[in-house]
């Protein structure tokens, strides 16, 4: 069977739009988590019962309540192979707790996959909807519609007091977390990082590292993510993170400029090297891959780099991951082939357009 | 308030840990946590949000007269220590059957115990109500001391329907 377009292809089709502030902000997403009333939670969830969940849920997209969002995908995780799996957690289309765990567990996605709703996580259902640049207010409008549109069909497990009813009590309220994926090369190449991420914690918000090991920060990509969930609206929670990730920006924006006028040539020096080394490399190994996209990137925003646009990046980003790169060169490859694949991806990819 | 490790940059982390009913404060800065191997959010330590959560669960109510709390949840069965362990919920029922120890918990993640975001339309109409003639009495009282008294009446009128539907 020919490998469909969610797994085949890196890019989703919302990222081709260069969404605003998209020089510093790669992606906004919203995620609504959400239970039905008298059904244990996943985790407790005999098998019998998560089917249930499972169909019950499915029904809404069979029923046709969703087809505002075009021609939806349904997909059982029982039916995708480990590494289709792997993909889609890298295109952040599933997290990684539903590919590890996926008895009873589905994904429902419209065509641009910038809606995907998770059956079965951690919660019977989490709504998640991405879009690119910084656009939190638009995403999590269209996860609340999405929400409604459950809400119509299923008893949600709600309570006056404390709210949404969600597996985990970092999520109960309203059972939403929205964050933004930041490219911040300036605030690290000028040693401002630290100060601003810890300032950033103070105000009830997380950071995270994105694509690395554990949660370390690869290619300064960061994502910002509210902590609290319980006793704000969602008004204030995505206005909060709204507010502080619109500093965030300026700080990266004016640190950018600040090393375009006090130290052009080493910084133009830096992308161009970077350039150079992916164009040429035979080895390149996933860190130095992404400090060098990360620099690529850089350069483009700077416009040191006219020859290269945002989209050839962001694909770059997804499809040089280990899912991806098997996807491409094969299943099973050693760490080494790895690294071969990916230089060999790069250089081809970057051979088109220069 | 300084870290109580290095005693010179500012305490961001705050934890309390019962030990054989000890109760023990701990506040110290993000550099000398990561020193201690002490898990902290965002960081590349490890951390997961179950290994805290399971830190702050041990913590007692301190108050002696509070009801003992289920220890076993009677809907899913999951007990109090298994939670802890786990840092989840078994069912929606767990927040009924652990409510005694739930707030000192959800205070410490959350800074609030009460939801007051979105509510859904039919499981959650009579909050909305609720919600609602709150509103009406604090429009009513403003009226009042502008003595603008009609609309004040007419205030009142609805807050009565409302709350007739609520009873009803
Ligand atoms: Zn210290
Ligand atoms: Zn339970």
């Amino acid at each position: 069977m020919a490998k469909r377009k969610y797994v085949k292809q890196a890019l989703s089709q919302w990222m081709n739009g260069v969404g605003p502030d998209s020089e510093v902000v790669i992606s906004s997403r919203v995620r609504i988590a959400r239970n039905i009333r008298n059904m244990p939670f996943p985790l407790m969830a005999d098998p019998s019962r998560s089917l249930s969940v499972m169909e019950q849920l499915l029904g809404v997209a069979e029923s046709g309540r969703l087809n505002g969002l075009g021609k939806i995908e349904q997909i059982r995780l029982t039916d995708l192979t480990e590494l289709e799996k792997l993909v889609l957690v890298e295109k952040h289309l599933i997290s990684p707790n539903l590919a590890n765990d996926s008895r009873n567990g589905a994904l429902i996605l419209s065509p641009n996959e910038d809606i995907s709703v998770m059956i079965n996580e951690e919660d019977h259902l989490r709504i998640q909807c991405l879009s690119s640049g910084f656009q939190v207010h638009e995403a999590w409008d269209a996860a609340s519609k999405i929400d409604d549109i459950f809400e119509e069909q299923v008893d949600y497990a709600f309570d006056e007091k404390h709210g949404y009813l969600t597996s985990c009590p970092t999520n109960v309220g309203t059972g939403i977390r929205v964050s933004v994926m930041m490219h911040l090369p300036a605030l690290v190449m000028t040693g401002q990082i630290n100060r601003i991420l810890s300032a950033v914690t103070q105000v009830g918000l997380a950071v995270r590292g994105l694509y690395g090991e554990g949660s370390e920060a690869t290619g300064n990509l960061f994502q910002v993510s509210n902590q609290i969930t319980l006793g704000q609206s969602e008004q204030e929670i995505i206005e909060n993170l709204f507010q502080v990730a619109r500093q965030m920006i300026e700080h990266e924006k004016s640190a950018r400029s600040k090393l375009l006028t006090e130290s052009r040539l080493r910084v133009e020096d830096r992308v161009r090297r970077s350039f150079g080394i992916l164009s040429q490399a035979i080895i390149m190994d996933s860190k130095e891959a992404s400090q060098r996209l990360s620099d690529i990137r850089l350069g483009v925003h700077l416009g040191l780099l006219p020859e290269v646009n945002e989209l050839v990046l962001n694909e770059l980003l997804v499809s040089t991951q280990p899912g991806f790169l098997q996807m491409t060169f094969g299943e099973a490859m050693s760490p080494e082939d790895r690294d071969r694949s990916r230089a060999e991806l790069i250089r081809s990819r970057l051979a088109t357009i220069s | 308030m300084q870290c109580q490790e290095c005693g010179k940059r500012p305490a961001t982390l705050h934890f309390t840990k019962i030990v054989n009913g000890e109760k023990a404060e701990l506040h110290i800065c993000e550099s000398c946590a990561r020193e201690k191997g002490e898990l902290i959010p965002g960081t590349s330590s490890g951390f997961s949000i179950h290994n805290l959560l399971s830190g702050l669960l041990d913590f007692e109510t301190p108050n002696p007269m509070a009801k003992q709390p289920a220890a076993k949840c009677e809907t899913c069965g999951m007990t109090y220590a298994q939670f802890s362990k786990i840092g989840r919920f078994g069912c929606s029922h767990c927040y009924k059957q652990f409510s005694e120890r739930l707030d000192p918990l959800l205070k410490r993640v959350h800074g609030n115990t009460v939801h007051v975001g979105k509510v859904p339309k039919r499981a959650g109409g009579r909050l909305k109500t609720k919600r609602e003639i709150d509103r009406l009495k604090k429009e009513m009282q403003g009226r009042i001391e502008r003595e603008d008294f009609e609309t004040a009446a007419q205030l009142r009128d609805r807050i009565r329907e409302l709350e007739n539907e609520m009873s009803g």
